[in-house]
């Protein structure tokens, strides 16, 4: 229960809205659920309804609705290569597919051994420097920028050394 | 000149509060606040014929004449959401200039009589909201933002709120709805968000460089803005310049530039020395433009931009040479509105759909000029048809590069990228 886990964050969260409009904190709510669970959780969804007082529906509305909200577990760390126009045009496709192709998965998949999901996403505002991708875990988001695929396997192979990121 | 926007690039720790101060950092907000009547601020912005950076274009002077004075609370939204292919300056003015940025929201909050202001920033940029988290507090402690600012009445405070991965939240009704914690779906417009916007509430939304420019204007006045740019854009832009060139990036530019200056002046030429084939204006959401003599000449202002049957919009300027064909283009593009169609307008939900079956049949090679054909008349049965702008969006390149790239889509021709 997050109001119970984390009470100092919930009360930031509900801090910056107005107190009659409690439910501007579904998404950082949902953020700390993925924080704590690495995806929204069934409970997650109806901890967060109860604690808004709104229906279960709702909360599966949004996470449903936006991108970075994920209802089911993956590898501990999803890479996100933007392939869209101006990546591409850098040769975005070609490292996606090398990418895939060095770690034996296809896009979607988790490496074997549950560190790395590799997504395809759309742009990120990093076009200047593609090819790139971030990292989303429970933890947050990181930028990855100017990438090859020698400098992503060595990311790789850090992550998979200490099941952290690494700058 | 020295940068006006992109600031760090000669006064490299300008995201420090003392530097900032050092360098007549909060002077003009002090200026606001102590000499100045909020309705004198908003006439100096409309003098200074200041316009959204965000893509629209409008006078954001007057759109802020828009607000009501008889309904209250007020609200300053900082639309950060910046998702449109191509663009990547909000992203750099954030995370390397945010007070700049952060003064400029304050300013807007106190032309607007606005209490509270939310910068709302697309989930992405999760390391950019935590550089703002730690600005924001700075400016608390420097009694920048808190109660009753340099002795006055009028208290400010700033909070962020991250999306969660959604172009359509850029689109500022839909903004507002993900702010009140909902799908980010377009509102139905009138009423504007002027009128009835963030909880139902008198709101100014303003892109990011709309609202970094407001601390220069109040400190140096009208009459110094309207000199920089051209007659109809005042000013100077960040130019966001991507794709097949040898020096993307951001270029900060007076108005008026023209794009072979842009792309060989400072952007270092098109990628294996290829001659441009077509220039996007405007991200993703651009028509095609045929890059001749003309086109590449064209001085990059609201005006002129429109005289190329094309819009400057947030000025991201994707360079695309002769290496590919259009026919991929527009499969990126559409790929992506398909994607980021939020669901609410059927012809928006359904013809980015189809219009993503009919591409991928050209790419098969199947019946390519009856699926051509059938491909431009879905996308201008959309056109004028939706709540937002995203379902025009969507078709302004395929329409555009079917009709000025014929070549691109005979039967004969050799389809994908070839660079």
């Amino acid at each position: 229960m997050l109001a119970e886990k984390y009470p100092e964050e919930v009360k930031k969260i509900f801090a910056k809205y107005p107190p009659e409009q409690r439910r501007s904190a579904v998404m950082p709510l949902l953020y700390l659920a993925q924080r704590d669970q690495g995806y929204v959780t069934k409970a997650a969804l109806e901890d967060i309804a109860q604690i808004l007082d709104i229906t279960t529906t709702d909360v599966a509305g949004i996470v449903g609705f936006y991108t970075l909200y994920h209802d089911r577990q993956a590898g501990k760390y999803r890479m996100q290569v933007c392939t869209d126009l101006p990546c591409a045009l850098r040769g975005a496709d070609k490292f996606l597919e090398d990418l895939c192709g060095n770690l034996g998965v296809k896009v979607g998949e988790t490496t074997s051994d549950g560190i790395i999901t590799i997504e395809e996403v759309m742009c990120l505002a990093g076009c200047d420097k593609a090819p790139m991708f971030q990292l989303q875990s429970g933890e947050g988001i990181e930028y990855h920028e100017n990438m090859t695929l020698d400098k992503t396997m060595e990311l790789v192979a850090a992550l998979r050394k200490s099941g952290k990121e690494v700058k | 000149m020295a940068h006006l926007l992109l600031r760090h690039r000669d006064i490299p720790d300008i995201g420090r509060l003392e530097v900032y101060q050092k360098n007549g950092g909060f002077e003009a907000f002090k200026k606001a606040i102590t000499r100045m009547k909020p309705q004198e601020v908003t006439e100096v912005v409309k003098a200074s014929g200041l316009r959204g950076r965000g893509g629209a274009g409008f006078p954001t002077g007057v759109k802020w004449s828009f607000v009501p004075n008889n309904i209250w609370p007020h609200y300053v939204v900082a639309n950060a959401d910046e998702s449109e292919p191509g663009t990547f300056k909000d992203r750099e003015i954030m995370e390397s200039n945010p007070l700049q940025f952060l003064e400029g929201v304050a300013i807007a909050a106190y032309a607007t009589g606005a209490n509270a202001a939310y910068v709302y920033l697309r989930g992405e940029f999760w390391t950019v909201a935590a550089i703002l988290d730690e600005k924001i507090a700075d400016m608390e402690n420097a009694g920048f933002l808190g109660d009753k600012l340099f002795g006055t009445d009028y208290s400010l405070r700033i909070y962020t709120h991250l999306g969660a991965g959604a172009y359509i939240c850029g689109e500022e009704t839909a903004l507002l709805e993900s702010i009140e914690g909902k799908r980010g779906q377009p509102r139905i417009r009138p009423p504007f968000p002027a009128v009835y916007g963030l909880y139902g509430k008198p709101t100014v939304v303003n892109n990011v460089e709309t609202l970094t420019n407001l601390p220069l204007i109040v400190e140096k006045g009208a009459d110094w803005y309207k000199s920089l740019g051209t007659a109809d854009s005042a000013g100077v832009k960040i130019f966001s310049l991507s794709g097949h060139v040898n020096k993307p990036g951001n270029y900060e530019l007076p108005f008026g530039t023209t794009y072979r200056e842009l792309i060989y002046k400072y952007g270092g030429g098109v990628t294996g020395n290829r001659p441009v084939k077509s220039i996007m204006s405007a991200g993703a959401s651009s028509t095609m433009i045929v890059a001749d003599d003309k086109a590449l000449d064209t001085p990059m202002d609201y005006t002129s931009v429109r005289g190329l049957g094309a819009d400057l919009g947030s000025a991201s300027i994707i360079i695309i040479n002769d290496t590919v064909s259009l026919e991929w283009v527009i499969s990126k593009t559409i790929h992506f509105f398909t994607h980021e169609s939020c669901g609410k307008c059927t012809p928006c939900r359904e013809g980015t759909y189809w219009m993503l079956h009919l591409i991928e049949r050209i790419q098969r090679g199947e019946d390519i000029k009856a699926n051509t054909e059938l491909l431009h008349s879905v996308a201008m049965q959309m056109q004028n048809k939706c709540l937002c702008p995203l379902g025009e969006f969507s078709t302004m390149a395929v329409t555009t590069a079917i009709e000025r790239f014929p070549a691109d889509f005979k039967p004969s021709h050799s389809r994908g990228q070839h660079g």
